[in-house]
């Protein structure tokens, strides 16, 4: 049986609310003086990380030890990655060691979707190229869903919600994830982006697309802003980081024009100044803190329910 | 009949094959007698005693296939295959000419490495080969190679190519062209720009935006083809386009050919059957240059290659090993092998489909590219005092599945699993079976 979490589109809107749900349920441990569950007692993962990501393999890492699982820190650098040794063989010699589920982040599109051909425990999408970062879009819907229906929101998806979407979509990982699992919770999803940053075949996704940024902000309920990667400013997607800024950054006189309950997001790391202005990152209005502790509560969720058994889909097919 | 009359002299009467000849429905059934390097004599009624019988009722006898488009990797990549494996393979695919494209290691861009070739071929025996010469020194694009002592070496080379890459300087794509003029050379191009296609991984559309690989647009094909039909038509030189893959690129090659341009063109036998569909389990078996394109892509091929705008099938096999292959998508090398599947491929996608009749499979995979090929001696229709160079193809043969191990060294079929109709019974080079049963003879 396969029971691997490696796209958001996998997930279907009974799937994505049972973990939601879960992630409430855990979310009340935080609270406790011992935030340690017997759970995954006995039960190894792997975070086989490829690229370096911290604040990634660190939330992973914490979800899994407040399960009581074994953690395994596999990195690329210093291991026999590092000597030339395949994706295929590092898998099956984590394989041999017993893993019950691997985390995985990856330079490539699609490692995960390998991987998990190569391996018999879970196989988790920690972040595959510019492909999905499916436990990001997870976080991000529970962040949503706790900021703008209340911690009591169990069994509530995010219907009517409008989500905008900014920046480089086109090598976003996290856009790709939050389109498909934003959308399949009903949340009314637009992208706004220069052209240049956005896939030609974005027609064919479940969501809008705007260029113009200040005519969505009024109308959003959540702005979500993606990180600018220091090699897009080179190579002619937008003439300068200052005209970027300019045109798609969110300062305090855009975010002047959100409604008052609006709520504004970034998976992190930021470029301060580029596409946020750090009066934004720092105001009220920013859930990036809490998207970084609702990130642990929600890859606990996922683990505890992929290595509990669940297989995605567990209810329909979600595409 | 004593026992002496009896003796085999080499020679096969191969009897109750039906020729293809286009237009007419019904073909007879008859009979082919090969003898002495080639086809003696064809009728209903032959006997010779002395030559060996193969009972060929139910199939068919094309010309031996030719292929302009072939990666024997040798030398230099022998783990992925051999001048012996690739032809083997190749006769098992019913070829008994194909083109060993340059791209090796050392590249193909001298006499030395192209008359090595060409010697290898000639000892292996399995087909001829017809080595290809880069166009430029080591494919890098900057300086022509020696295309003219290519020409003049044993090796009798007339076909050039950068093939893995593109001859994308328009300058020295001017310049190749017409020097290859003063040998009745062409210049085969593998339309790519390179700028347009940096990183790039699938196929731009739907595919590509789902999946996250870096989109490969058809303009990056379509534009180099627009300007190399207009230099060959300044130069007054012979183009030849590769592995065409979009629709728009066979309207390109359209228009060109219709202002009487000297242009040809291929495709491939998995750019008629496969889309980027396929890429959807990042499985690099389906990773190839130029990339598989959409349903609307393939459809329009297909027109193409019947209505002659496109030439020929090459199949641009490509074996690679193991490894190159078993890896992350971004990873892995590009290419797919094909000779082994071809013909059934073409079944499938032109004949079942009405598109094309088996004189017109004989046209677009023997006689249009050995001439493209500038191949005295193959592609000729099978006709008394014709070389030996046979197919015999079973069309009716029940719908298999592909499985990868074949005669090719390498495993990276793109149609494993797959069924495909139709069978390669045997294949003759100069009167001798190369193939006899699906097997090597």
């Amino acid at each position: 049986m396969k029971r691997h979490l490696i796209s958001a589109g996998d997930l279907s809107r009974a799937d994505a609310l049972l973990i939601l749900d879960t992630a409430e349920e855990l979310a009340h441990l935080a609270d406790r003086p011992i935030k340690k569950l017997p759970t995954l007692r006995g039960r190894t993962v792997v975070n086989l990380f490829y690229e370096d990501s911290t604040r990634t393999r660190i939330s992973f890492e914490a979800a899994a030890k407040r399960l009581s699982a074994d953690v395994i820190n596999f990195s690329a650098k210093g291991s026999s990655v590092a000597k030339g040794e395949s994706l295929k063989d590092t898998a099956l010699t984590l394989e041999a060691m017993g893993a019950d589920a691997v985390v995985i982040r990856h330079g490539a599109s699609g490692a995960a979707h390998r991987l998990a051909g190569w391996v018999q425990g879970s196989v988790l999408n920690a972040g595959d190229g510019t492909h999905e970062h499916p436990t990001q879009a997870l976080l991000d819907a529970f962040t949503i869903r706790r900021r703008l229906k209340g911690t009591g929101a169990r069994g509530a998806g995010l219907d009517g919600l409008r989500v905008t979407v900014v920046g480089d979509v086109l090598h976003s990982r996290v856009a790709r994830s939050n389109v498909l699992l934003l959308s399949t919770l009903g949340a009314e999803v637009t992208l706004a982006a220069p052209p240049t940053l956005l896939p030609l075949a974005v027609g064919s996704w479940p969501c809008a697309v705007s260029y113009d940024l200040d005519s969505e902000l009024p109308k959003s309920d959540v702005v979500m802003m993606l990180r600018v990667q220091q090699e897009r400013m080179t190579a002619a997607y937008f003439p300068s980081v200052r005209e970027y800024s300019r045109r798609y950054g969110l300062d305090a006189a855009r975010m002047a024009r959100l409604p008052g309950h609006a709520i504004v997001m970034h998976p992190g790391p930021m470029n301060r100044g580029v596409e946020i202005a750090a009066e934004v990152a720092d105001s009220v209005r920013s859930t990036i803190v809490e998207q970084v502790a609702n990130g642990v509560t929600t890859r606990m969720a996922v683990l505890y329910l992929l290595l509990g058994g669940m297989e995605f889909p567990a209810t329909g097919v979600a595409r | 009949m004593t026992d002496d009359a009896m003796t085999d002299d080499g020679s096969w009467l191969i009897k109750g094959v039906t020729v293809p000849a286009s237009g007419k429905h019904g073909e007879e059934r008859t009979s082919i007698l090969l003898g002495s390097g080639s086809i003696t004599a064809i009728g209903p009624d032959l006997d010779h005693p002395g030559a060996r019988i193969l009972d060929a009722g139910g199939l068919i006898a094309l010309p031996g296939l030719v292929d302009l488009h072939t990666h024997l990797r040798e030398p230099g990549r022998e783990d992925a295959e051999t001048v012996q494996t690739g032809t083997a393979a190749a006769a098992l695919g019913g070829y008994t000419a194909v083109h060993a494209m340059a791209n090796t290691d050392p590249v193909a861009d001298t006499a030395g490495v192209v008359e090595q070739v060409w010697r290898l071929g000639r000892t292996a025996g399995h087909c001829d080969v017809q080595p290809v010469g880069a166009v430029t020194v080591g494919l890098n694009g900057v300086r022509l190679a020696e295309l003219g002592t290519m020409a003049d070496s044993a090796a009798r080379v007339r076909v050039f190519s950068d093939d893995g890459r593109c001859v994308s300087d328009p300058l020295l794509m001017r310049r190749a062209l017409e020097y290859v003029k003063a040998f009745g050379g062409v210049i085969a191009q593998h339309a790519q720009d390179p700028r347009l296609t940096e990183g790039a991984q699938l196929n731009e559309g739907e595919m590509s935006a789902r999946l996250g690989l870096a989109g490969w647009p058809a303009v990056a094909e379509e534009a180099v083809i627009a300007r190399d039909c207009l230099l060959a038509a300044h130069v007054g030189s012979a183009l030849h386009v590769c592995h065409v893959s979009t629709a728009g690129s066979a309207e390109i090659i359209r228009w060109a050919k219709s202002k009487g341009w000297p242009v040809t063109a291929e495709v491939t036998p998995h750019h008629l059957l496969l889309t980027d569909e396929l890429a959807a389990g990042y499985d690099p078996v389906f990773k190839v240059n130029p990339p598989l394109r959409t349903e609307a892509d393939v459809a329009e091929l297909r027109r193409a290659l019947a209505d002659g705008t496109i030439d020929c099938v090459a199949t641009d096999h490509a074996p690679h090993p193991v490894e190159a292959k078993e890896t992350e998508w971004a990873e892995a090398a590009f290419g797919m092998t094909g000779l082994e599947t071809a013909l059934r491929v073409v079944q499938r996608a032109m004949v079942d489909t009405g598109l094309l009749d088996w004189a017109g499979v004989a046209d677009r995979m023997s006689v249009r590219p050995a001439r493209i090929g500038r191949l005295p001696g193959h592609g000729t229709p099978l006709a008394p005092g014709a070389p030996g160079h046979l197919t015999l193809y079973d069309p009716a043969a029940p719908a298999e599945a592909v499985t990868p191990a074949g005669a090719s060294k390498s495993r990276n079929t793109p149609f494993a699993g797959m069924e495909l109709p139709g069978r390669v019974v045997a294949t003759f080079l100069r009167g001798v079976p190369t193939a006899l049963d699906g097997k090597l003879a």
